[in-house]
């Protein structure tokens, strides 16, 4: 047995669950340590020294001690709280989002340090402005990032370059109209979606609310959750339709 | 696993909030060392709050049933003619309103969710006792929805969230501030609960 170890390092607070009286099981996302999920102890008391440094989307510096199963919480500085998000009800819900398929995709205990600079780069850039196509933009990165990235520029059957009118979640990429399964798509969905996962994502993160980015955003759940076989919770429980 | 009746008894304990199943198997077996009269004791009470208690046909406070099967029973303060009944305070669980009340600080009545929206758990407003609200607002001339549910993200998000359910109904809506502990030291506060502090601050009359 070796004795429990302090560690510092950077976090992302994805979740949290009630403990007992007056604690929390608080989840984060972090670049050394992969997911963590530690015990926050008392935070739930109005006086804790933690107030709201452990909340959902809260960006942190923490001192934690490594346990067996759960790790504890020692200290936690802000480095960012985040407020324009929490004060916004479809900032709030979209970071969520975020939150949520960050939890699904992070394994414990395994290096993450890109994600977790994924996922702080958009909560940074949603705090900065609530950007249509930032979420539908942040799952795509998210997929590309697990090795899903989608065949864009060909037919995924038949590698025809030409009249993709398509997509296939199964094949993970565009289809033409000969070998056509899946959902419809328009180009200019695969134009933007080649810009967001071909280096141009800050240009088109300034593309304004309209079809075409709900159409990406669209695939992009929907691509999404067939890659993490599952639904994601957060999309389907509050009414977000702008 | 253990054998039939105590593992039932670990199954329903584990559906407890806030009961692991390693809880629900020290609770089991602490159950099991106790006394007859004392483990009669604690079932009978059980049997008897869910007799005689049941929620407020108004706001889902806890009420105590009058008669045997009427299960339409207003709670004292909804029984209480001398509240302000243009006044309701929005809160998550009965609980809050016992925490409320030791304020002295407030003469309407109440309104409880039963819960908070929890995306990530899958608990949105439809599970909550959010349309018996907005039914309360015209029906019984409400003013001022001061909303009191926690001040963290499941809170925010429900408080929020009827905020823009209750604006077009033209009600006074109110969010209970954010602020420091009182007897707290300042340098220990967190930074959202200190700006919100500064940005709800108030003129102190000299
Ligand atoms: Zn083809
Ligand atoms: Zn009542």
């Amino acid at each position: 047995m070796s004795p429990s170890r302090l560690y510092r390092d950077q976090g992302v607070v994805l979740r949290t669950i009630r403990l007992g009286e007056a604690d929390r099981i608080v989840t984060l996302v972090t670049p050394g340590h992969g997911k963590v999920r530690a015990v926050a102890k008392g935070v739930r008391k109005t006086k804790s020294r933690f107030g709201s440094r452990l909340e959902p989307i809260s960006h942190v510096n923490l001192l934690m001690y490594e346990g067996r199963e759960l790790d504890i919480v020692t200290q936690a500085e802000t480095l960012d709280h985040f407020r324009t998000i929490r004060e916004d009800l479809d900032r709030m819900g979209r970071a969520q989002s975020l939150l949520e398929a960050v939890d699904q995709v992070a394994q414990e205990r395994e290096l993450s340090a890109r994600l977790y600079s994924m996922l702080v780069g958009a909560l940074r850039s949603l705090a900065a402005r609530d950007a249509p196509l930032l979420m539908g933009a942040f799952f795509w990165k998210l997929l590309s990032s697990e090795g899903a990235h989608p065949l864009l520029d060909h037919c995924a059957t038949c590698g025809a370059p030409e009249d993709l009118v398509a997509f296939d979640l199964v094949e993970g990429g565009a289809l033409c109209r000969a070998c056509r399964r899946g959902v419809p798509v328009t180009p200019e969905a695969l134009a933007l979606l080649r810009r967001v996962l071909g280096g141009g994502l800050a240009a088109a993160l300034e593309e304004p609310a309209g079809p075409v980015v709900a159409e990406v955003e669209q695939l992009a759940t929907r691509s999404l959750e067939h890659h993490l076989e599952r639904r994601l919770r957060t999309l389907h429980v509050l009414d977000r339709s702008r | 696993m253990y054998a039939g009746p105590v593992q039932g008894l670990i199954d329903e304990l584990g559906r407890l909030p806030g009961v692991g199943p390693k809880s629900a198997q020290r609770i089991a077996f602490h159950l099991l060392k106790l006394s007859k009269e004392d483990a009669q004791r604690l079932s009978a009470a059980i049997n008897e709050v869910k007799e005689r208690v049941s929620f407020c046909r108004r706001c889902f406070n806890v009420a105590e049933v009058a008669a045997e099967g009427d299960g339409d029973a207003l709670c004292e303060l909804c029984g209480d003619a001398r509240r302000d009944a243009t006044v309701v305070c929005v809160v998550e669980e009965p609980r809050d309103i016992v925490a409320v009340e030791k304020t002295q600080e407030f003469s309407g009545r109440y309104h409880v969710l039963q819960g908070a929206i929890n995306p990530i758990e899958g608990v949105g407003p439809d599970q909550l006792r959010v349309r018996e609200l907005l039914s309360r607002i015209e029906g019984e001339g409400i003013t001022e929805v001061i909303l009191c549910t926690n001040p963290n993200i499941e809170g925010e998000a429900t408080a929020m969230y009827l905020a823009r359910l209750l604006s077009p109904l033209g009600v006074k809506t109110t969010r209970i501030a954010s602020g420091l502990p009182v007897g707290g030291d300042l340098e220990y506060a967190d930074e959202l609960t200190l700006g919100r502090a500064l940005s709800g601050r108030r003129e102190v009359e000299g």
